[in-house]
């Protein structure tokens, strides 16, 4: 075969086609002879290249990966002889590289290894030839000539894949009960209402990858021997629901959804369904209700959602990232997964790290790696080389933990047994900055702005956890608070409906085991260590470093400080509401907080 | 709220539009007919009209033969539900973990200030509408705002101003 150093890959679409774009090919051609390169350089046509939006023709120059546009013929004299003579881009013709569809997605750090977000950032979420390109969709043929619905449970379950969701159920057992389960209509959901704040690796995989959710979502319907799908994506991802339903139309024209899934028996369809704002339908019974078209309330289980879900049909629940995962297990078989992770965790998770770190955005990490290895080598460490305070894993119904657990390998176990959860898989980071209390207080807000209302303890108990902890901040708490928090936390878990409600008490009890002290504090001296609650410090101007610039009297919301120019200013503390804006903008660091 | 509603409904209720009430009963003969149409249309109309008035609710339970109560239930349960008009542009605040550490407080007595509003209020024409919202997922990017659809990142407090007085002047 015939060795070619340079491959031009001429795009052919009616729009290039309407642009000269053969016209296009017989030019190169001819001047490739011309100057004798046609040995080394191979012409080739392929179908769109570029964004919507090129003006066409264009044309991909590999190994490169050089992007040309808007040609004429009389550029390709030139053109040839600048790159493929010369070497050299010509750049008046090029088209800035592709936007990546995740700015926040870097290129992967050491200790990193991407499985579901191999395609994420790499390939053209809206055009499923590229996602097919990447070996999309193998494993559904795979699954629907080779395997029995059976197998293909069996390879999930040997696997280990468990749910990504974070309740950690294995998910080859969970298709196992949908399929034994009676009925003829069952469902297969994917829950896509990720809302725990701090945590954004479905929206960026449905954004980025849309396919392989799809994909996956096939393969479980496949096995579970369910007809109808859905994915309920949440409101607040408008671009996720718009990437998923063009990735559904674009996968049922290709033949890929709807009767006959590839000339096979087997007949699925999927439905995006959007929610509206509840957080509580996370939950899955919850988010059932909702896809029903009611208020998103949990109810009790049994019945499982298996025997009696979705309009009371077996139904079953997976997360954005599990599906995402079915598909690379089909093709790379069981053992290759199980071989990576950590004892009853296989295979690789995806973190969302923010807050005070100084690589905040997405990862995917094997299981076992630790939190000091995500935190400090694959993040970069404290930003401002401040000191880390304490990490909150799991979102609001997880628990923040503090530095003597930076060694903990992350596993669904591990997580559990030090009182926090692996949840969605949002890392919070946390420096010395931060005040332990406010934050406790910060998600009892949250959960109980969210709880449903259903049951009494996550209604009425979160509500009492705030009164509690906002009066604490406020420097009004009592020395019997700690033990009345204590319990109202086991008894909020012991007796709400759903993970929600049992999961609330999570960061006040974490808080309380490994941060006491500074609830001693708040309680005791009155005083907030960290500087943060605002009833318990007062903002002061220092009286040396103060040039009198009037930046921060001008940036005041509340008109608080006075002073003439070039003389030190002075904070009415009456006035004072204690934003800290002063303290931010003040180029001369001449605001204290006392 | 009864059905007796629809019979006296203000003027100034989207049913009482001409072009809104084609677009409200296009919605509906659209959706009704799929499982769990309550919450697809309910979204679209929200979407399509910017709330869902009283009146509306009622006009929805008819058509899809549900009770009122239902609707309403529904209505009143989603925080992206609102019964009544909003400004003509919503600036969002995003409360999540991330940004609440990273001081999305002060971006928010900023806008208290200039605006003289409260988030949940609109201004007095009608301009802007400030709301929180929950996790709008691009942590990394905190503190963030969403101004109608576009989601601004790494916003500094006395970098606000300027948003609000981009909206203005394309209004201007």
């Amino acid at each position: 075969m015939a060795y070619f150093r340079s491959h031009v890959l001429v795009s052919i679409d009616p729009i290039c086609i309407d642009k000269g774009a053969y016209e296009l090919i017989d030019a190169l051609h001819d001047e490739l002879v011309k100057q004798g390169l046609i040995d080394e350089v191979q012409v080739l046509e392929t179908s769109r290249i570029g964004d919507p939006e090129s003006e066409g023709p264009d044309l991909m120059v590999y190994p490169e990966g050089v992007h040309y546009t808007n040609l004429s013929l009389e550029d390709v004299p030139f053109l040839v002889e600048e790159h493929f003579l010369k070497g050299r881009i010509a750049a008046q013709y090029t088209r800035e590289a592709k936007e990546i569809a995740d700015k926040e997605l870097s290129a992967p750090q050491a200790k990193e290894m991407r499985i579901v977000l191999k395609n994420v950032g790499e390939i053209d979420p809206l055009n499923i030839e590229e996602y097919i390109a990447r070996d999309g969709y193998m494993a559904l043929g795979k699954v629907l000539t080779e395997m029995t619905p059976e197998e293909t449970i069996q390879e999930v379950l040997e696997s280990g894949l468990r749910g990504r969701g974070g309740a950690g159920f294995p998910t080859g057992l969970k298709w196992r009960f949908i399929r034994d389960a009676e009925g003829d209509q069952k469902y297969m959901i994917c829950n896509a209402d990720e809302g725990d704040p701090g945590a954004f690796a479905n929206r960026s995989v449905q954004e980025g990858d849309p396919h392989s959710v799809v994909e996956g979502m096939i393969i479980a319907a496949y096995a579970a021997g369910a007809s109808q799908g859905y994915i309920y994506v949440r409101a607040e991802y408008p671009i996720a629901v718009r990437t998923m339903r063009i990735a559904i139309d674009q996968a049922r024209s290709f033949g890929l959804l709807g009767d006959n899934i590839l000339g096979s028996d087997f007949s699925f369809d999927l439905d995006v369904r959007m929610g509206a704002g509840a957080f509580v339908c996370g939950e899955e019974t919850a988010l059932m209700a909702s896809i029903e078209g009611k208020r998103g309330e949990p109810r009790p289980r049994p019945p499982f959602p298996a025997q009696k879900g979705l309009w009371h049909n077996p139904s079953n629940i997976n997360n954005v990232e599990t599906f995402a995962i079915v598909p690379q297990i089909i093709l790379n078989g069981a053992m290759w997964f199980a071989n990576i992770g950590h004892e009853k965790s296989t295979g690789t998770k995806t973190f969302s790290m923010a807050g005070d770190v100084k690589n905040t955005g997405l990862i995917e990490v094997p299981f076992g790696i630790t939190l000091r290895e995500i935190i400090y080598d694959v993040g970069g460490g404290i930003k401002e080389d401040k000191k880390f305070k304490a990490v909150q894993t799991g979102g609001p119904m997880g628990g923040c933990l503090p530095e003597e657990f930076l060694h903990l390998p992350m596993d669904y176990e591990a997580l559990e047994q030090a009182g926090s959860i692996l949840g969605s898989g949002g890392l919070v980071v946390m420096d010395e900055d931060t005040c332990m209390v406010d934050i406790a207080r910060f998600f009892m807000e949250f959960t109980q702005e969210e709880s449903c209302g259903k049951c009494t303890p996550c209604r009425i108990g979160t509500r009492r956890i705030l009164e509690i902890l906002t009066r604490i901040c406020e420097g009004k708490g009592k020395p019997e608070d700690i033990v009345t928090l204590r319990l109202l936390c086991e008894q909020i878990n012991e007796n709400s409906l759903c993970g929600l409600g049992k999961g609330a008490p999570n960061p006040v009890k974490s808080t309380l085991d490994h941060f006491l002290d500074e609830y001693e504090v708040h309680i005791l001296e009155k005083r907030c260590p960290a500087k943060i609650c605002k009833p318990l410090i007062r903002f002061e101007i220092i009286d040396g470093p103060c040039t009198g610039c009037t930046l921060c009297a001008r940036n005041c919301p509340v008109d608080a400080i006075f002073g003439e120019r070039r003389q030190t200013h002075v904070i009415d503390p009456d006035i004072c509401i204690k934003c800290g804006i002063c303290e931010q903008i003040c180029p001369y660091d001449a605001i204290e907080i006392k | 709220m009864s059905l007796k509603t629809l019979e006296k409904i203000s003027t100034e209720d989207p049913l009482n539009d001409v072009e809104q009430r084609v677009i409200i009963d296009q919605i509906l003969d659209e959706n009704k007919d799929i499982p769990g149409a309550t919450m697809v249309v309910l979204n679209r109309l929200q979407e399509a009209i910017g709330f869902i008035s009283p009146a509306m609710q009622v006009y929805v339970a008819n058509q899809l033969g549900e009770p009122v109560s239902r609707v309403h239930g529904v209505v009143s349960f989603y925080s992206f539900f609102t019964t009544i008009p909003r400004g003509k542009h919503t600036i969002k605040f995003c409360v999540g973990t991330a940004c609440y550490v990273s001081g999305v407080d002060q971006i928010i007595e900023k806008a208290k200030q200039i605006l003289e509003i409260e988030p949940g209020e609109t201004t007095e024409d009608g301009l802007i509408t400030l709301e929180l919202c929950r996790c709008v997922g691009v942590c990394s990017q905190a503190p963030v705002i969403v101004v109608d659809e576009e989601v601004q990142g790494r916003v500094k407090p006395n970098r606000f101003p300027k948003t609000v007085q981009d909206l203005k002047s394309k209004e201007a």
